[in-house]
């Protein structure tokens, strides 16, 4: 079981407590790649990530939500269209919208106190002692205190991404990016992962955009859930969830939430079936020759 | 106080070549020498063919003896390992640098690596009339042939190094705040440490093949100069001794390397 956290009432988990938060929307967006074939993976994206709500962004794999992660933090530019934060354009990356990667990016070469106070560190905003109570705060918060000096080679999958989070979470970012954060962790490390993240989340709630292919990760994460197209991609539906906070697992089995995931899943079957007949051109020609015939008889 | 924990770190030391001398693997290892060291005499002495060509492992350990107590043989050790150093020290001085330059700026890199791919695959031996030719001595001539087996190395394998670093790595680094200052010292460097060592280890390698080489041409000391003299003063046994000293430098050299590789990139040894 994760350790409950505290609320953050108490004023003990300064950083949490003082969690700046922003709003983002996404207009208009396109983004194509390469010159012949122009390969388009975005189409006309529009988003809004609301102030303090965890928006989860699901899609077939392969459709562009990476491409949307990076634009949304800066390190890629769109075609068209426009990102703001707060009603500000999107220029570059910064530090008010931190990403957690798919497969961790923590730096191998440092230990886990390095890469937490990485941010403050190169910033020079904490005094030294600031930032080693600060960081050892953060690193107790998650339970890796006893870690702080070993590397990332000697952390197990599910110590690696809490590490990654406080790493981002030390710099009060005012939006979390986190694409497929997740992915690649074991199952039942995967659930405590995502309850860990709900706990976090509903301890004080930042805006939060959570990338995955998994519906149950999803729905059981999600305030707000975006469904996104095969490519090129573009948003299909947003389905509000309003199941409760704290979300528990056995919600997973409710009327609402069987409800929530047959919508769902109705849309992304289709994109699905889209995204598996791209790859096999010869199954697609064959799909179509068969439907004229059906048609036709 | 700090006595008796140097001898209680020397008996933990022991111990542990006590342990290893017991373990099946030493045992076969040491087995393995006695037999071709046997193979070796005999057939010396009993005229098998190539083997009768050269000194048994008996006259070859006296002339270890003599040369143990010879200045000269000493020497040699010492002319070797001094051309060796600098040689490889300046092939690192002015390739880890140049490589860094060369892997982080793709214009630097397109200007200048066409002319290392072409100098790289010409051997560092056939440079040797060439340096004799604009170095004034030959000591500076053998020192410069050394120099260049480390450098083609070391310049292709921190390129190939750098610019293989993870994109996530230098984006997670942009996003938290990092000056240009600090994706180069906190993250480039680190992160091309694994090919600066690995570059080394080859490096230093290809240092001693040319040097031996380079001294027989050219050179007036040196183990390989011993080595060659030898053969020219008919001294069989020593020629032996020489070869065997070299195996030892070059050893020596790498277990250098490996020790300082393994202390400047801790996180490597575990998983």
């Amino acid at each position: 079981m994760p350790q409950p956290i505290s609320n953050g009432q108490d004023g003990h988990y300064h950083v949490l407590a003082q969690a700046a938060s922003a709003e983002m929307t996404v207009e208009h967006v396109c983004k194509s790649y390469g010159l012949k074939p122009v390969v388009k993976v975005l189409d006309d994206c529009s988003l809004v990530l609301e102030n303090r709500k965890l928006t989860v962004l699901i899609g077939p794999s392969g459709c562009g939500k990476s491409t949307l992660i990076n634009i949304l933090a800066g390190y890629e530019r769109p075609d068209s269209g426009t990102v703001t934060i707060d009603g500000q354009p999107v220029k570059g990356p910064g530090r008010d919208r931190l990403v957690v990667f798919q497969e961790t990016a923590l730096f191998p070469w440092m230990t886990t106190f390095q890469n937490v106070s990485y941010g403050p560190r190169v910033r020079k905003e904490m005094s030294k002692e600031g930032l080693q109570a600060e960081t050892m705060k953060l690193l107790k918060l998650v339970g890796l205190e006893a870690f702080a000096d070993k590397y990332p080679s000697q952390l197990s999958g599910g110590m690696m991404r809490k590490a990654e989070l406080v790493r981002a979470l030390i710099n009060r970012p005012k939006v979390m990016l986190m694409d497929e954060p997740f992915r690649g962790l074991d199952a039942m490390t995967r659930k405590l992962m995502q309850e860990y993240y709900a706990r976090l989340f509903e301890t004080k709630p930042g805006t939060n955009l959570f990338v995955t292919t998994e519906i149950d990760e999803a729905i059981f994460l999600a305030d707000r859930l975006v469904i996104m197209s095969n490519r090129p991609a573009s948003i299909r539906k947003v389905i509000d969830i309003n199941l409760p906070r704290p979300r528990q697992f056995q919600m997973l089995t409710s009327k609402e939430y069987l409800e929530y995931k047959r919508d769902a899943l109705e849309i992304l079957y289709v994109e699905a079936m889209k995204a598996f007949a791209r790859g096999k051109q010869d199954a697609a020609d064959f799909m179509d020759a068969y439907s004229k015939t059906a048609g036709n008889p | 106080m700090s006595a008796p924990l140097k001898n209680s770190k020397k008996g933990v030391l022991g111990k542990k070549v006590k342990g290893f001398l017991a373990t099946k693997s030493a045992c076969r290892g040491i087995f393995s020498i006695v037999v071709a060291l046997l193979i070796w005499e005999l057939g010396t002495r009993y005229g098998l063919p190539v083997l009768s060509a050269i000194p048994p492992p008996s006259a070859v350990l006296v002339s270890f003896k003599e040369s143990f107590v010879d200045p000269w043989y000493w020497g040699s050790w010492e002319s070797s390992f001094q051309r060796i150093g600098l040689g490889f020290i300046f092939a690192q001085i002015i390739g880890i640098p140049l490589g860094l330059l060369m892997g982080t700026s793709r214009y630097f890199r397109e200007l200048s690596l066409p002319v290392f791919e072409v100098l790289r695959p010409i051997p560092p031996l056939a440079w040797v009339p060439a340096s004799a030719l604009f170095w004034p001595t030959p000591e500076e001539s053998i020192v410069f042939v050394t120099f260049l087996g480390a450098f083609f190395v070391t310049i292709l394998n921190i390129v190939g190094g750098a610019r293989s670093i993870d994109a996530r790595y230098v984006r997670a680094a942009v996003s938290l705040g990092s000056s240009r200052k600090d994706i180069f010292w906190r993250i480039v460097l680190p992160a091309t440490l694994p090919s600066i060592i690995v570059a080394m280890t080859v490096g230093i390698g290809v240092c001693w093949n040319t040097v031996v080489a380079a001294e027989m041409l050219a050179g007036h000391s040196g183990l390989g100069f011993l080595t060659w003299r030898a053969y020219v003063t008919f001294s069989y046994p020593l020629i032996v001794v020489g070869m065997i000293s070299i195996g030892i430098a070059g050893y020596i050299s790498s277990a250098i390397i490996r020790l300082l590789g393994s202390r400047m990139t801790p996180w490597l040894k575990t998983s």
